[in-house]
């Protein structure tokens, strides 16, 4: 039998009451996440992609519990986290990490390296001393850091050291699931080659489980077993990687594949292939939210949120035009694999 | 017969700018020729002083750091040797600027119609009624969602989109011959670079402004540019045409970047990478800044390479390409 997953979200909600202006009255709840099915399975990397604002990275700290959700389940392993009292959720919580965007901001510029990465071994009292100071020598080693390393601060480092810092730091527990937040999104091109390659050959040497979440398509798309796409608090489409990038369903996904420029000057793009932004699209809560920039949206789009349903085994689609067969797939979405 | 090359709109010659009239340069004599109507790019990551450049051509470099020798010839004028009076009113004019985060060159306390009237006015002498309608014109050229509503709008009443568009429509306000853009779409969504890049493509090719397009972002490149400048550690180490630089990169720095950005064409897979970091301003390596990380690296690159021509039009400062070949000998 099939084992399951590691991580799964069933109708995950997360809404942020809005502060109440004077005299008025109470602004609707922000539907951050609002009914999130996901899961991901030991081992592999599902990558969550969605424009500023679409609730990817509330999502991520949502699957840590690191803030607790509005409605929703939390299985891990098949056990229900959900409701797992303070003293219990921190022993998970040595099993799964974050990784942030901002070397620069997630580091206290005051610590020297051994104790930033030595921290988490302390909070969790492993071992004495000497065990977590081997400890810190062998994690370095792990992220290619030179083990005088640890008695600099990190403002000596470049970016991707500072990366490496971090992920050193998440890995110090021995976690099997690390969810990386825009880990290189903050990175120069070069130096980004370096890191994604480094959690790649640690997800192999350490059988870690990631939930890498990013705005940048090409990088999720070289790191990622499954990609997720949000819209607005909710998955619109979820594939293996090749299928959704040479054949994706969502009108929203088709919109932001072909919104990004080419790999090449023969490949500019002629046109546009979705008008207006996120801020024009937050009053249709009752129907599908994408509909209002939607080149293919009828009435009865907004009459109740398309379900994420199955259209070809592991690859789900909310939209009720795709479900019933009225919006067949694009052609021109084989990318040329020269 | 080729017709003769047009008149450069812009020509840039050995600019050095460094911090401080002692500190360690940024940029090490940079040259640079932009013909009118034409998209350069000019590429590199960070700390590689495109933007420096930007802002030296702009004059508009921040205290203590200071363009300390070249030209930049705009017509029969020196940029550089302008008054500061002549370089503001050049400066929103006929050479306009726009950067990465629109918010932090708004004025957040003023409407975007007094915003706009202030270009207006200064460049153009319009104020009043002809003003107003000239900035409604402006915001439809900018494809301004309500262009009413907006020009009454506060800056932070907007989307990142639409504050760049008002950042568009202010520097198109003075009828610029020169629009330098400075990340403009960095900060933004990508269905929103789409629209915006879109928008800049258009405007240049009607208005057949030329563009100088500062960015670390090759698709960026590949959409935009007909030619492109590859900065590393201060210096211009290839330049080409768009194609050149993509089909045959010469220098191995720009190989590497090629090689090390994920691919949506390209699926999984391990990536290339450039090893080390980029070395800090004042603290560049002697000989070529690029021989540290460079696998072709030799005795040779202990002088700084000058940018030599390896194809019609097409430069590039590296010594590996000059190497005699080494005799074929038979492989066992």
């Amino acid at each position: 039998m099939k084992p399951p997953p590691l991580i799964e979200a069933r109708g995950l909600r997360k809404h942020f009451q809005r502060p109440r202006r004077f005299l008025a009255p109470a602004a609707p709840p922000l539907r951050a996440v609002d009914g999130v099915d996901l899961h991901i399975d030991a081992g592999e990397t599902l990558g969550l992609v969605g424009e500023s604002g679409c609730g990817k990275s509330t999502t991520g700290r949502l699957l840590l519990r690191l803030i607790e959700p509005t409605a929703g389940t939390l299985l891990h392993h098949g056990q229900d986290i959900t409701r797992l009292g303070t003293s219990q959720m921190r022993q998970k919580r040595r099993a799964m990490q974050i990784i942030f965007q901002d070397p620069y901001g997630s580091l206290n510029p005051r610590m020297r390296v051994d104790e930033l990465i030595g921290e988490p071994l302390v909070v969790h009292r492993v071992g004495d001393a000497a065990q977590r100071a081997a400890r810190v020598r062998q994690l370095l080693d792990l992220v290619r850091l030179p083990a005088n390393a640890v008695e600099r601060y990190p403002h000596e480092f470049s970016g991707g050291q500072r990366q490496r810092i971090g992920i050193a730091r998440a890995l110090a527990l021995e976690p099997e699931f690390v969810v990386a937040d825009e880990a290189v999104s903050a990175l120069d091109v070069s130096v980004q080659a370096q890191v994604i390659n480094l959690m790649r050959e640690l997800q192999r040497e350490l059988k870690l489980t990631y939930l890498f979440i990013s705005h940048n398509l090409a990088v999720v798309r070289n790191i990622s077993d499954r990609v997720a796409v949000m819209y607005l608090g909710r998955v619109v489409e979820v594939a293996p990687a090749d299928v959704l990038f040479a054949a994706p369903r969502h009108p929203y996904t088709r919109a932001l594949l072909d919104a990004l420029p080419g790999d090449h000057p023969s490949q500019r793009r002629a046109h546009v292939a979705v008008r207006g932004d996120l801020a024009q699209s937050s009053g249709s809560d009752a129907g599908c939210r994408f509909a209002v920039r939607c080149p293919h949206a009828q009435p009865r789009c907004l009459a109740a949120p398309p379900p994420l349903s199955a259209v070809d085994g592991r690859h789900q689609v909310a939209c009720i035009r795709v479900a019933d067969g009225s919006l067949p797939p694009s052609p021109h979405h084989a990318p040329d694999t020269t | 017969m080729n017709a003769p090359a047009p008149e450069p709109l812009l020509r840039l010659r050995g600019l050095d700018t460094g911090i401080g009239p002692r500190g360690p340069l940024i940029l090490y004599g940079v040259d640079l020729d932009l013909a009118p109507g034409e998209v350069l790019g000019v590429v590199g990551e960070s700390g590689s002083g495109k933007s420096m450049l930007a802002l030296s051509l702009m004059g508009l470099l921040p205290q203590p750091v200071a363009v300390r020798a070249g030209q930049a010839w705009w017509g029969e004028r020196d940029l550089f040797t302008l008054r500061p009076a002549q370089r503001r009113a050049l400066r929103g004019g006929e050479m306009a600027m726009i950067f990465q985060e629109p918010m932090s060159s708004l004025n957040p306390v003023m409407r975007v119609s007094q915003q706009l009237g202030e270009v207006l006015r200064w460049h153009r002498g319009l104020q009043g009624a002809p003003a107003r309608a000239e900035s409604l014109r402006l915001l439809e050229r900018v494809e301004m969602p309500d262009p009413p509503r907006q020009l009454d709008s506060y800056p932070h009443e907007l989307s990142g989109g639409m504050r760049q568009r008002v950042m568009i429509a202010m520097a198109l306000a003075g009828r610029p011959r020169l629009l330098v853009a400075d990340e403009p779409t960095t900060a933004l969504d990508v269905t929103i670079q789409a629209q915006i890049l879109e928008l800049l493509r258009r405007i240049q090719r009607d208005e057949g402004m030329a563009v100088l397009l500062i960015t670390h972002d090759l698709g960026v490149i590949a959409q935009m540019c007909d030619r492109v400048a590859v900065m590393y550690a201060g210096r211009i180490v290839e330049h080409g045409s768009a194609l050149d630089l993509f089909d045959r990169p010469t220098h191995p720095y720009t190989q590497g970047l090629l090689a090390s950005r994920p691919r949506l064409s390209a699926g999984a897979g391990w990536l290339t990478t450039i090893e080390g970091t980029v070395p800090a301003v004042g603290q560049l390596p002697p000989g070529c800044a690029f021989a540290p990380r460079c696998a072709q690296a030799g005795d040779d690159c202990a002088q700084v390479p000058a940018l030599a021509p390896c194809g019609p039009g097409h430069w590039a400062a590296c010594v590996a390409p000059q190497r005699p070949r080494p005799a074929q000998g038979p492989h066992r």
